[in-house]
C-alpha cells in the first residue's frame, strides 16, 4: 500500500484516505486552443515507467491537493509538495537525479 | 507439426509419450523479416497467424521480452463476451467471440473455450437503464443478448443473494454464448500454429528500439541485435508508451495494475460467469473448482504487476455480500498485470506517425475476449492498409472527438 506525506502537515497518509488526481504539471488548454493542445492536455500522457507526477486529495482528511513525485517501477516515493506548484522543488529534482540520472519530463511550466 | 487427435493420444501412451514434439520452434532471429511484432501476447499472436493464414505473410517475427503469454494475456479472468453498447465494439467483439466458438478445431489446440454464459448484474436503477439500453443495442447489432429479471438470476445462479442490503440484485443483462477460454491455452495454440507456418518467435529478447529513414520503420534493436523489417507491429499493452516513445510518436494512454485472485477448488458451486460492476467485482468458477475473482484497478500509474491490498479487499468484500457462502474461502494466489488504459475505454488499432508502423494496444481490462477479432483486424489493417473492423479504433479518434464511449456504458469492463 502507497503511502504519502502530507506536505502541509506532515502527516503519513495511507492510500486509503487518498484519492488519485492523476498527471500533474500538465497545462490547460481549453476552447479556442489547437486541437494538438487540446488533445494533448486532455489525453495524452507522460506515462513514464520511472520517474512520475501525480495529483493527490487528502479526501479523507484536510481536503487539500498535492504531488507526489513517485517512481512508477520501484513504488519509492521521491517526495511530495503542494498542488500549487509549477516545478518539482530542487530537493526533489536532485533526489530523482540520483537514483535516475537522465530522467526527463515534458517541459515544467 | 504433428497433428493433436486421440489417436495422436493413443499411439503416443503406447510409446511412453516419447514421441511429442515441440508446440513451437525457438529460433535465432534473422537479419530480416516482412513483417515484425514486438510482443507475444495474444494480440500479437493472433495479428501474426491472421497475417499467414489470410494474406500468405508467412515471413513473420514475433519478438517477446519475456515469454510468450507472459504479459496481460496469463495473467487475466478469461472472461469472454460482446455485449458492448456502441457499433464498432460489438462488431469488433463479436467477431472474436465468433471466432472463440471453433478456434480449438482451427488451431489444432484445445483452448478449452467454454460458452457457459455471462451475466452482468444491475444493482443500481442507473444500471438497469444502462444494461437495457445495451441489450436494445445488441439486438439492432445482431448480438444475442437478453435482460432478465432477479427470478432468473437466482435459477442461473441459486448461490447469489438477490436481496442483499446494500445492492439488491434488480436484474441482469445475460449473454448466454459468453464465457470463458483457456488464457494460456489461447497464446499456446496460436503460437505453435505460427511457428509452423515457419514464422520466428523469438523469446527473452527486449525491443530497445526502432529504426527508421526517412519517416518509414526499418527494423528494431533488440537485446539480439538489429534486425530489419518492411513492417511493424507494436502490441505491448501496458509497455505501449515505452514502444511508442521509440518510434517518435505519444499515445493517449496509462498504464495501471489489475489484480485478480483464485481461492482454493470446492465443488462445482457456479456455472455462469457473474459480474458485479457496481461493486466491482465479478467471480467464474474454473474447471479445477477454484473460483477465479477480479475487481477493479488501482488508482494510480504502476509497473510493478503487483497491486495494492485494500483492492483485493474492496472486490472480496463486495462479492462476500453477493455470495455469502464464499465467506470462508481461502485465497490460494493473487497476482496483477499492467493494463493500458485509453480515455474513451476502447482499443487503439492503428496506423502510426511514423510509415509502415502499426499499433494494437489500449486493451486495457478487457483485451482477452478480444483476441481473434483483434488479431484479424489488426492483420487486415497490416497486410492492404485498411480493415473495416478497425476503422473506427484509430489514434487520431481523440483529437477529433470520435470517442468509442465504453466507460458510460459499461461502468468497468472485463
Ligand atoms: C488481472 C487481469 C484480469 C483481466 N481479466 C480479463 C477478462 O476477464 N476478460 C478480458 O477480456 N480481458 C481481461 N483482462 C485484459 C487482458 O488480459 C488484456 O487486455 C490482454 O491479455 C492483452 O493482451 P496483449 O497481447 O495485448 O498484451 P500482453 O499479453 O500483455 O502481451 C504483451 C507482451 O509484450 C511484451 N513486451 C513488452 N515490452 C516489450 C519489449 N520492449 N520488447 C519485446 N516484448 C515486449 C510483454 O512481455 C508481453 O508479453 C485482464 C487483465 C488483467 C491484468
Amino acid at each position: 500500500m502507497l503511502t504519502l506525506k502530507c506536505p502541509f502537515t506532515g502527516a503519513m497518509l495511507d492510500e486509503t484516505e487518498l484519492h488519485c488526481g492523476g498527471e500533474a504539471h500538465r497545462k490547460r488548454f481549453g476552447p479556442g486552443s489547437s486541437d494538438e493542445d487540446f488533445e494533448t492536455y486532455m489525453f495524452v500522457r507522460e506515462n513514464r515507467k520511472g520517474v512520475h507526477f501525480e495529483l493527490w486529495l487528502h479526501a479523507y482528511g484536510i481536503g487539500k491537493w498535492f504531488i507526489a513525485a513517485r517512481d512508477t517501477e520501484t513504488l519509492e516515493v521521491y517526495g511530495t509538495y503542494p498542488a500549487q506548484t509549477t516545478e518539482p522543488p530542487q530537493d526533489i529534482k536532485d533526489a530523482i537525479t540520483a537514483k535516475r540520472p537522465g530522467w526527463s519530463w515534458r517541459e515544467f511550466e | 507439426m504433428k497433428h493433436y487427435s486421440a489417436f495422436a493420444v493413443a499411439r503416443e501412451a503406447l510409446r511412453y509419450h516419447t514421441g511429442w514434439e515441440r508446440a513451437w520452434r525457438s529460433p535465432e532471429p534473422k537479419k530480416r523479416y516482412d513483417v515484425i511484432i514486438v510482443g507475444a501476447g495474444g494480440h500479437g499472436l493472433a495479428t501474426a497467424y491472421y497475417l499467414g493464414k489470410n494474406y500468405g505473410i508467412q515471413n513473420v517475427a514475433i519478438i517477446e521480452k519475456g515469454w510468450l503469454g507472459g504479459g496481460n494475456t496469463g495473467r487475466n479472468t478469461t472472461i469472454i463476451r460482446s455485449n458492448y453498447l456502441q457499433d464498432p465494439s460489438a462488431a469488433l467483439y463479436e467477431k472474436a467471440r465468433g471466432l472463440y466458438e471453433d478456434l480449438s478445431q482451427e488451431l489444432n489446440y484445445n483452448i478449452m473455450f467454454s460458452p457457459r454464459g455471462v451475466m452482468m448484474l444491475a444493482q443500481t436503477q442507473h444500471e438497469i437503464r444502462g444494461y437495457q439500453r445495451t441489450a436494445h443495442a445488441n439486438a439492432l447489432q445482431g448480438v444475442k443478448t437478453e435482460w432478465i429479471e432477479p427470478e432468473r438470476v437466482k435459477e442461473l445462479v441459486p448461490i447469489i443473494n438477490i436481496d442483499g442490503p446494500r445492492y439488491p440484485v434488480l436484474g441482469a443483462l445475460w449473454q448466454e454464448r459468453g464465457g470463458t477460454a483457456r488464457h494460456d491455452a489461447v497464446a499456446w495454440g496460436y503460437a505453435r500454429a505460427c511457428s509452423a507456418m515457419g514464422m520466428d518467435i523469438i523469446q527473452k529478447c527486449e525491443v530497445t528500439g526502432v529504426r527508421s529513414e526517412n519517416g518509414r520503420v526499418v527494423g528494431v534493436d533488440t537485446t539480439k541485435g538489429a534486425i530489419d523489417c518492411e513492417k511493424l507491429g507494436i502490441v505491448v499493452a501496458g509497455h505501449s508508451g515505452q514502444l511508442a516513445e521509440m518510434a517518435g510518436f505519444r499515445l493517449p494512454l496509462e498504464s495501471v495494475a489489475l489484480q485478480a485472485l483464485v481461492s482454493e477448488p470446492i465443488k462445482p458451486c457456479m456455472d455462469v460467469v457473474v459480474m458485479a460492476n457496481t461493486v466491482h467485482g465479478y467471480m467464474s468458477q474454473s474447471d479445477k473448482g477454484e473460483m477465479v475473482i477480479g475487481g477493479g484497478t488501482d488508482g494510480f500509474n504502476n509497473f510493478t504487476q503487483r497491486g495494492s491490498f485494500h483492492h483485493i479487499e474492496e472486490t472480496v468484500r463486495a462479492l462476500v455480500e453477493t455470495f455469502p457462502m464464499i465467506s470462508r474461502l481461502k485465497m490460494l494466489r493473487q497476482w496483477g498485470g499492467i493494463v493500458d488504459m485509453t480515455g474513451d475505454r476502447s482499443p487503439i488499432l492503428s496506423t502510426t506517425p511514423l510509415g509502415n508502423c502499426f499499433i494494437n494496444c489500449g486493451w486495457g481490462t478487457g483485451g482477452f475476449k478480444a483476441i481473434p477479432g483483434s488479431g484479424w483486424g489488426m492483420a487486415q489493417l497490416m497486410a492492404t492498409g485498411h480493415s473495416p473492423l478497425t476503422e473506427a479504433f484509430t489514434m487520431d479518434r481523440f483529437k477529433e472527438g470520435r470517442f468509442i464511449d465504453e466507460s458510460v456504458a459499461a461502468g468497468v469492463a472485463h
